[in-house]
């Protein structure tokens, strides 16, 4: 089984994790640029961290037959602070031209303030100026659908943005029609704790259709499992979704979404 | 498309699992000292859609879970979330 992991922080995982996903049939690997963990203390950290995205991981995941590419923003946690979020955005266009680098991401809210929809807002304007595709991160568990509502709303003021180029990440069961009744793509994650469990995503996929829906292991420093989704295809054979539909939904459908980058060739 | 009984047979266990380890962590919580919090209070407020006969008992008990508030904050007073919103909404 082959199938395309599209949202990872492997800056956070060992290399041992990138033998696991080739053994499990990962054959493309796509990591959002996003907190650290930490605050960082200035924008030369994020300097380094988009060279490392740019330059160190697809080499690292290349000695594994994996090919990696990579999304670039200030994250929603550290934009709180709009000046120290407008420089790190200077960096961006050093950076956006680089052969591995899809588009902006994951960019969205974290707890709903107004400098982290100031910064969303202008992170959505640099995607439509270089016309790439926007990744969206959607807050955690009680802000999570407040947060979607807002994005939604303010994606709406984009009068020339292509919804179709968009994927808003993190649904669950609350907040997945808000994304997919406007056109957008949705993004599932699997993850041990918050988030979705492989079940609760598959009923999601029976019940609304594998159509603008992809899954991810948003796999990262915190507790998570680079492996949900081999796992949850495997759970999908259990509960009798036929080949075809699993190869649709962990490889065609980010393949058909990733592959409005032109930069994305497997 | 698997019937009720097959998925009896490959999850049923694990629900059942699931169902104690939530009426166990309520009796820790009361076994032990401490004030009353309100991510207890919104947990207990979520039992009753559990056996409400509708489609999308998932959804009803996120949505139970989740801040109902409209207007931005004006920052941020911590990064992190806890799973239960904070004021009544």
């Amino acid at each position: 089984m082959k199938y395309i992991e599209p949202h990872g922080h492997m800056v956070s995982r060992t290399t041992d994790d990138y033998e696991k996903l080739a053994l499990s049939g990962c054959e493309a690997l796509c990591e959002p640029a996003f907190w650290a963990g930490y605050d960082r203390s200035s924008a030369d950290g994020f300097y380094d961290y988009f060279r490392q995205l740019t330059e160190y991981e697809p080499r690292r995941a290349a000695k594994y037959g994996i090919k990696h590419f990579c999304w670039l923003c200030i994250n929603p946690k550290e934009a709180d602070d709009p000046g120290f979020a407008r420089e790190v955005m200077s960096l961006i266009p050093q950076f956006i031209d680089k052969p591995t680098v899809l588009g902006i991401g994951e960019i969205g809210l974290n707890k709903n303030t107004k400098s982290e929809l100031q910064i969303f807002e202008e992170h959505v304007q640099i995607a439509l100026d270089y016309d790439v595709p926007i990744l969206i991160h959607t807050p955690h568990l009680e802000d999570k659908l407040k947060g979607t509502k807002l994005i939604v709303d303010s994606l709406a003021n984009f009068s020339k943005i292509d919804r179709s180029k968009v994927i808003i990440d993190h649904v669950e069961e609350h907040t997945i029609s808000h994304v997919l009744d406007q056109g957008y793509w949705a993004g599932m994650t699997l993850y041990p704790e918050s988030k979705c469990s492989p079940n609760r995503a598959i009923d999601m996929l029976e019940i609304y259709g594998s159509e603008r829906l992809w899954l991810n292991s948003a796999c990262d420093w915190g507790h998570s499992d680079p492996l949900s989704v081999p796992k949850c295809a495997l759970e999908m054979k259990r509960r009798k979704h036929s080949a075809e539909d699993i190869e649709k939904i962990l490889f065609e459908n980010p393949k058909k979404f990733l592959s409005q980058s032109p930069r994305f060739v497997l | 498309m698997p019937s009720k009984k097959d998925l009896l047979d490959l999850q049923f266990i694990d629900a059942r699992h699931k169902l104690i380890e939530v009426a166990a962590f309520l009796d820790r919580i009361d076994r032990h000292p401490g004030e009353p919090d309100y991510r207890i209070e919104a947990l207990k407020k979520t039992l009753p859609i559990l056996l409400e006969e509708r489609p999308d008992r998932a959804k009803a008990v996120l949505e139970a879970l989740s801040d109902h508030s409209t207007e931005l904050a004006e920052t941020a007073p911590f990064q992190g979330a806890f799973g239960a919103p904070l004021a009544k909404s």
